[in-house]
């Protein structure tokens, strides 16, 4: 790196450090996760880049607000344990958030050295402290405020809810999670796949919160069994909802519903939580296919093609706008390159062919070009005229988005929701029409990310401790 | 865990399994299903429900053997534990009083359609059950049917009891005799239900059917459960279980059921678990 003469900021002498991970060829037969992490050496090598500036915007870019210089001081000083003790102090998650917060947008995005150089890699240390205090086995449970005698029912399990329940648990209320599926950890455990984040991390973490004191209480459907309003009548005195966006979209083209068409909440959640990739030493069956092909551009769609290449097929991804304008992190999209995973870039199904037993044997697509630029902003897709082609395939991944599940919106009386399904919840607060009754992550933002979801839910935390300190003494509630 | 207090198999291949499940027992109500997995590695199977008892905080489900995670349920024995039990699932089957309301049940129907029967029943309709056998051995709860139908008809594939034929073959012949038909239900495998539901067509009386698709989370998450109904794609497990049998895609849902079929194969040689071919007559 050229010396300069400008005084600051000072340039860094040693370059971003890399993380070590397994080779694309090894790694495309297994799913244990990619990037092994920092060695103890690398994070301090990494960490010296820091300025630790005065004011430090990467906090302001981080959605939790974490004290970012101040953990990787303490990794300058190679108190690693001490270092996730900090980061802890706003996010209870950071395993997780190391692996899957989009840093390049957030914190990294504004950090100075990125200015004319590389931002210092904060995801990769934060990972790192994580994984070093869980492997220590010396994870320290901080103090609880004294018991508030209030009671808090947080719908969901996901990123959202988790971070409600950690926030409230450390203030002195307890917490009850009720999570529909059989294992917590929402689009953690069923969404994201195992080479991407360990599950056992995600159920590390969650330990971690029963361990301050959570309830948690799987198998509960709420809507189904006991609604939001009966559990303000069984004296809860807040309810948090963060039940996410699970409700696959399709493109409604002929043939969607052939044998071999997935949403790839389907397939993901086959592999991740019913851990199909292990079949038959588990009981949901096998996906593993031949040709696949994965519809889609975000990171759900690199997911979905990554699982797909491990279970052994050859896999093409089909978006229908170019590469610049994916949604995916660039990351996820160069491993699968790496991965040998195809790209039909610029492409758009129009149907999906199937053989007589409605089985899928082929895909048609359009190819596409881009014209004026829509609403988004991104130039929007125009198809070409005659160009369609067929690729042969014998499965087809629908990974489009997900808007919100509506089994609680419908099942809440007085709680106000968008034309999008989503619940409304004011951003200052995520408080919802529904006195004592918040929100965040997916159902209000429709589908984000975790460290957004988080976010969200922090902010929630908050307005829910005020008003829980509002509340008249004894089991009075109003609403 | 949800403890099993009781289970029988009352004809071969059919068990009833009640178990303690206070709180879903409490929200249960005709035509929901629930999901139960034996273990943490098990798959994640609907099962209808035959009955429940919100006082004694249990229910009771069907499950007919039919391959490798249904044998497993079937294993169980009284006082063994489920690992998980999530429910009740689906839209409530709509109760009104509609005249002469048929029940037809066939396989794990026989049980499952006794809720939707006893409900029609308490609306002040006249019930009648048609009940579909392979052979007169293979017949069960119709004893708790006669409690609240007021006809019970029975049809035996091999023609050993009453009716040789299928339950559609039965609707056919009280629709022939001008008998009041005004509303049909049909709970059993997807290849009854069909029939029940062209028998039918003609004569235009509604006729539901039960749907069971694939269903993987059962709570409108996944879509493994996609069904074509009157050219729309509903999720069973949300919009449904019940839906107009004249208007399913039955073809579909076949092919759909089947899915599996080839890998279910593998794994049953692996567990030696015993495969039953399912209806195909």
């Amino acid at each position: 790196m050229p010396d300069s003469t400008s005084k600051k900021p000072p340039r860094p002498k040693t370059p971003r450090q890399p993380m070590p991970e397994q080779p694309a060829e090894v790694r495309i037969d297994n799913f244990d996760e990619v990037p092994s992490g920092y060695t103890p050496e690398l994070a301090v090598t990494e960490a010296l880049r820091c300025l630790l500036c005065k004011k430090p915007r990467c906090v302001a870019g981080c959605p939790v607000n974490i004290d970012i210089p101040g953990f990787i001081k303490l990794i300058q000083e190679r108190k690693f344990d001490e270092a996730a003790r900090k980061i802890k102090e706003e996010n209870a998650l950071p395993a997780i958030c190391g692996r899957v917060c989009p840093q390049e947008d957030q914190c990294e995005k504004v950090c100075v050295l990125g200015v004319k150089g590389e931002p210092v890699a904060i995801g990769r240390l934060e990972r790192f402290v994580a994984d070093c205090e869980r492997a220590h086995g010396d994870v320290r449970l901080p103090k609880c405020a004294p018991p508030t005698g209030r009671k808090v029912a947080v719908v969901g399990a996901g990123p959202a809810g988790l971070t409600v329940a950690g926030d409230l648990v450390l203030l002195g209320h307890k917490v009850t999670i009720f999570e529909a599926l059989h294992k917590p950890g929402g689009v953690l455990m069923y969404g994201i796949p195992q080479f991407r984040l360990p599950k056992e991390i995600v159920e590390a973490e969650v330990q971690y919160l029963t361990q301050l004191g959570v309830e948690l209480v799987t198998d509960f459907v709420v809507g189904k069994l006991d609604s939001v309003d009966e559990l303000l009548a069984q004296g809860f005195d807040a309810v948090f909802i963060g039940t996410g966006a699970g409700l696959p979209m399709f493109m409604n083209i002929p043939g969607e519903n052939l044998v071999g068409v997935y949403s790839a909440n389907e397939y993901l959640t086959r592999s991740n939580l019913m851990k199909a990739y292990l079949f038959p030493e588990y009981d949901t069956p096998t996906i593993r296919r031949k040709t696949v092909v994965v519809v889609g551009g975000g990171n759900v769609a690199m997911d979905a093609a990554r699982t797909a290449r491990r279970l052994g097929a050859q896999v093409t991804i089909v978006y229908r706008r170019s590469r610049a304008e994916m949604p995916a992190r660039i990351e996820e999209i160069e491993h699968a390159e790496q991965e040998g995973i195809g790209f039909e870039l610029l492409t758009n199904p129009t149907r999906i062919l199937g053989n007589d037993q409605r089985q899928v044997v082929g895909i048609e697509c359009l190819r596409m070009e881009l014209g004026e630029p829509d609403d988004s902003g991104r130039r929007r897709p125009v198809p070409v005229d005659g160009s369609e082609f067929v690729i042969d395939v014998d499965t087809v991944v629908m990974a489009l988005g997900n808007k919100p599940n509506p089994l609680v919106p419908q099942t809440t009386a007085g709680l106000e929701v968008s034309r999008w399904g989503t619940i409304v919840a004011d951003e200052q607060t995520m408080q919802t029409s529904k006195p004592g009754v918040f929100a965040g992550g997916d159902i209000v933002s429709g589908a984000a990310t975790v460290i957004l979801a988080m976010g969200q839910a922090k902010i929630a935390a908050k307005a829910m401790h005020e008003y829980l300190n509002t509340l008249p003494p004894g089991k009075d509630r109003q609403g | 865990m949800f403890r099993i207090v009781e289970k029988t198999e009352p004809v071969p291949n059919t068990h009833l399994v009640t178990i303690e499940a206070p709180k879903v027992a409490a929200k249960c109500q005709p035509g929901q299903f629930v999901i139960v997995m034996v273990d943490d590695r098990s798959e994640r199977v609907p099962l209808s429900l035959a009955d429940w008892d919100a006082q004694a905080g249990t229910l009771t489900v069907p499950v007919f053997e039919v391959g490798r995670s249904s044998r497993k349920i079937a294993m169980l024995q009284t006082g063994d534990h489920l690992a998980h039990l999530i429910g009740p699932l689906g839209r409530p089957f709509p109760i009104a009083k509609h005249g002469t309301v048929v029940c037809a049940g066939g396989c794990y129907g026989l049980a499952a359609i006794y809720p939707i029967a006893r409900a029609m029943k308490q609306a002040g309709n006249r019930v009648v059950c048609v009940l579909e056998a392979r052979s007169h051995y293979l017949y069960y709860q119709h004893d708790r049917l006669a409690e609240v139908a007021d006809e019970l008809l029975f049809a035996t594939i091999d023609g050993s009891r009453d009716r040789k034929g299928h339950a559609c073959d039965v609707l056919s012949d009280m629709l022939a005799q001008k008998r009041s038909m005004d509303f049909v239900v049909a709970v059993g495998c997807p290849f009854m239900m069909m029939l029940c539901g062209d028998a039918t067509r003609s004569a235009a009386v509604p006729t539901w059917a039960c749907l069971n698709p694939i269903i993987v989370d059962g709570t409108g998450m996944c879509g493994a459960c996609r069904v074509t109904v009157a050219g729309q794609t509903r999720f069973a497990c949300v919009d449904g279980p019940f839906f107009d049998a004249h208007q399913v895609d039955w073809d579909e849902l076949f092919h759909r059921q089947a899915a599996y079929l080839g890998d279910e194969v593998q794994a049953v040689g692996q567990t030696d678990a015993p495969l039953h071919p399912h209806h195909h007559h």
